[in-house]
């Protein structure tokens, strides 16, 4: 028996039967681009010409300065066209999906950033776009929902089980089960069945072959860790995928909401509540209860907030390859009011959980020694969540002044 | 062995049929009313559905009924216990249906072990392809458990016949592509397609997906072994209540 994408005890297929011939045929797409080196160019000119790549490796001088230990860099991916790392995964499938010749793509989506990068590749390779997002997901991140819909991508909210990220891949793979012939399923993050896990993280190194050769031409050595937020594990695994053969310790950062004592997290991985299960067609480290009913998770970023995490990553998590965090709301909020304020940098809540972190550790290192943090995405989609967290009295004023104009 | 019960059943009958459950939808003791009613109606055999959370194979119909029992509190444990209960009072072929998470948690094993102690026939895991389940198909084996593997209009005559290896009992045809409680065609490619199953394996066939009137279980006469009867009979019991379920089932003979 053929036994396909594993990590350790993590990864697999499982697949039901109506999709077992749609991933063959994916998997055998993606092997024959991996083995072709014209492919890889065409990405990456492609990258380099629609999105802003190379993006750049920032100093972050006022923090350094402010924490007074680790010289901190910022990668840059806010930088990508539409705003987050999500671009390089879903450019790539593009390419894929051209091959292919199919003529329809979905996604599931819970930032939305994913959603508006993925409608954005329809619109320009002239796909059919369908997006399914939690219910929960469309209320927190109205301006996405707003900017798929004028892309020309139909938004589906999804009412099912808790509303939110993992509820969208059942209802996009529901979509996928009847419709495989003329369509692709952009999934999102390096999760789900093989090669998915593979092929995301596969676009996504670019991240991390690009800082790895910033960080040597800037300082001339490689830094001592680098960190990065943790959803289902792509802009991590990009990011890490550039220092794995290196001494570099990966540091990965979780959700953990209102604290990891509260229940109210999404840290699989940095928690003791998760354990190995098996859903969405893989094997991984799921929050759930011990019948193995997935559980609610929560975080202030729609983004991080999913059950499962990378099975690359929970492989990595339980050989020590890499270590792992998680940042409360609160500390996160507060990463990203600093970083605005010192560098004029507004990173997304998602990023900012891999921004608290690293503030956490940075006194402790010494002045010769580099972090790089991955800056994942902007913030500028997060504009209502955070004006809540921060309790903005001209923020509302603006709302309700808005709000009335809509009634006259 | 269940393979043997059907080929005996269909001496006396055209065509058998087996309906689906949620066990815990809307509650247990609905759920027994609803066995009762079947089994007295002329059903030759009943899948019990585990509730999942992630239900990724099922349509609206069973979603929502998966996640209304989960929220009723239809455990595992209370899923045995209920499964024991109606496998004891009714002489027909009981199987679970579930997701592999559900499965991997109890154990692969402990899985296999419980069921032929309580006396269930055999189990359809629609995210577990034989590739996955190594563990569940040497457990079942060794409990004499019929693994239920399905056969989809997408399906390759090589794996047709990798997958009738693999299973017993019979083999579950997906009578259309996408989730269970939609629209399914009865027509020509139908019939074709199931000509490929059965030429693919000795093992009976049973059609499932979209199954829901007289006319669709006619359909299938002379070419399956085994109408589905799923998303429908909940549909019935959720618009006239648990003992409509045999009205039901006779209206389809
Ligand atoms: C900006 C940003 N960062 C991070 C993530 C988390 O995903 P991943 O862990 O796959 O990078 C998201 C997901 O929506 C995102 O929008």
């Amino acid at each position: 028996m053929k036994k396909r994408g594993y990590y350790g005890n993590f990864g697999g297929a499982f697949l039901p039967e109506i999709l077992i011939a749609t991933f063959d045929e994916l998997e055998a797409q993606f092997e024959k681009i991996k083995q072709d080196p014209k492919f890889w160019d065409t990405y990456v000119q492609l990258m380099s010409s629609y999105s802003c790549r190379p993006t750049p490796l920032t100093f972050a001088r006022n923090l350094t300065n402010y924490f007074g230990g680790a010289k901190i860099y910022i990668k840059r991916e806010d930088l990508n066209h539409t705003g987050a790392h999500k671009l390089n995964n879903v450019m790539g499938q593009g390419l894929l999906v051209q091959k292919m010749g199919k003529q329809r793509v979905i996604a599931e989506t819970g930032a939305g950033q994913h959603g508006v990068a993925c409608a954005t590749m329809a619109a320009k390779f002239g796909f059919d776009c369908t997006i399914y997002m939690g219910e929960i997901d469309v209320i927190r991140q109205r301006p996405n929902v707003f900017w798929m819909e004028q892309l020309g991508a139909t938004v589906i909210p999804v009412t099912n089980g808790t509303r939110i990220l993992k509820d969208a891949i059942n209802e996009a793979f529901r979509d996928w089960v009847s419709n495989m012939d003329t369509t692709h399923y952009v999934l999102g993050t390096a999760c789900g069945p093989h090669p998915f896990p593979e092929m995301v993280t596969y676009f996504q190194s670019i991240i991390g072959q690009e800082a790895r050769k910033q960080i040597l031409e800037i300082e001339g050595k490689l830094p001592k860790r680098v960190y990065a937020c943790v959803g289902g594990g792509s802009n991590a695994m990009g990011l890490f995928s550039g220092f794995l053969n290196d001494p570099v310790e990966l540091v990965g950062v979780e959700a953990g909401g209102k604290g990891l004592a509260s229940g109210l997290h999404a840290s699989r991985l940095s928690s003791d509540d998760a354990s190995p299960g098996v859903a969405q067609g893989y094997k991984t480290y799921f929050l759930q209860d011990d019948d193995g009913q997935m559980k609610e998770t929560h975080s202030i970023s729609a983004g991080l907030d999913y059950v499962g995490v990378s099975p690359i990553l929970a492989d990595m998590h339980d050989k020590g390859l890499a270590r792992f965090e998680s940042a409360t709301d609160e500390k996160v909020i507060a990463a990203l009011k600093l970083t605005m304020q010192k560098e004029g940098i507004i990173p997304a809540l998602e990023s900012s959980h891999a921004f608290a972190q690293a503030f956490e550790e940075a006194p402790q290192l010494s002045k010769d020694e580099i972090i790089i943090i991955n800056q994942s995405g902007r913030g500028d989609k997060d504009i209502f969540t955070v004006a809540d967290a921060l309790d903005d009295p001209k923020w509302k004023k603006f709302i309700k002044t808005k709000a009335e104009e809509y009634h006259a | 062995m269940l393979e043997s019960y059907i080929l005996k059943k269909r001496q006396q009958k055209d065509i058998l049929l087996m309906t689906h459950i949620v066990m815990g939808y809307p509650d247990f003791e609905a759920s027994y009313k609803i066995v009762k009613q079947m089994v007295e109606a002329g059903v030759d055999l009943m899948e019990l559905q585990i509730p999942f959370s992630e239900p990724m194979a099922d349509g609206p119909v069973i979603l929502h009924a998966n996640q209304k029992a989960i929220e009723g509190g239809s455990t595992v444990l209370k899923c045995f216990e209920f499964a024991q209960k109606v496998a004891k009072d009714f002489s027909i072929p009981f199987l679970f249906m579930s997701y592999a998470n559900i499965l991997y948690k109890y154990g692969m094993e402990q899985f296999a072990d419980k069921m032929a102690a309580i006396n269930l026939k055999g189990a359809i895991v629609p995210d577990l392809p034989p590739e996955e389940g190594k563990n569940y198909i040497t457990a079942m084996e060794k409990n004499r458990l019929a693994p239920i593997y399905i056969f989809s209009p997408e399906t390759s005559e090589n794996r047709m016949s990798y997958l009738s290896t693999h299973g017993a009992g019979f083999i579950y045809c997906l009578a259309r592509k996408g989730v269970t409680g939609k629209a399914t065609s009865f027509s020509n490619e139908l019939t074709t397609y199931l000509e490929r199953c059965r030429q693919a394996t000795t093992l009976p066939l049973a059609v499932g997906f979209g199954v829901k009137d007289k006319a669709d279980v006619d359909f299938l006469k002379g070419k399956a072994d085994i109408a589905v009867i799923g998303s429908q009979t909940i549909r019935v019991v959720e618009a006239k209540g648990p003992d409509a379920a045999g009205d039901f089932i006779r209206s389809l003979f």
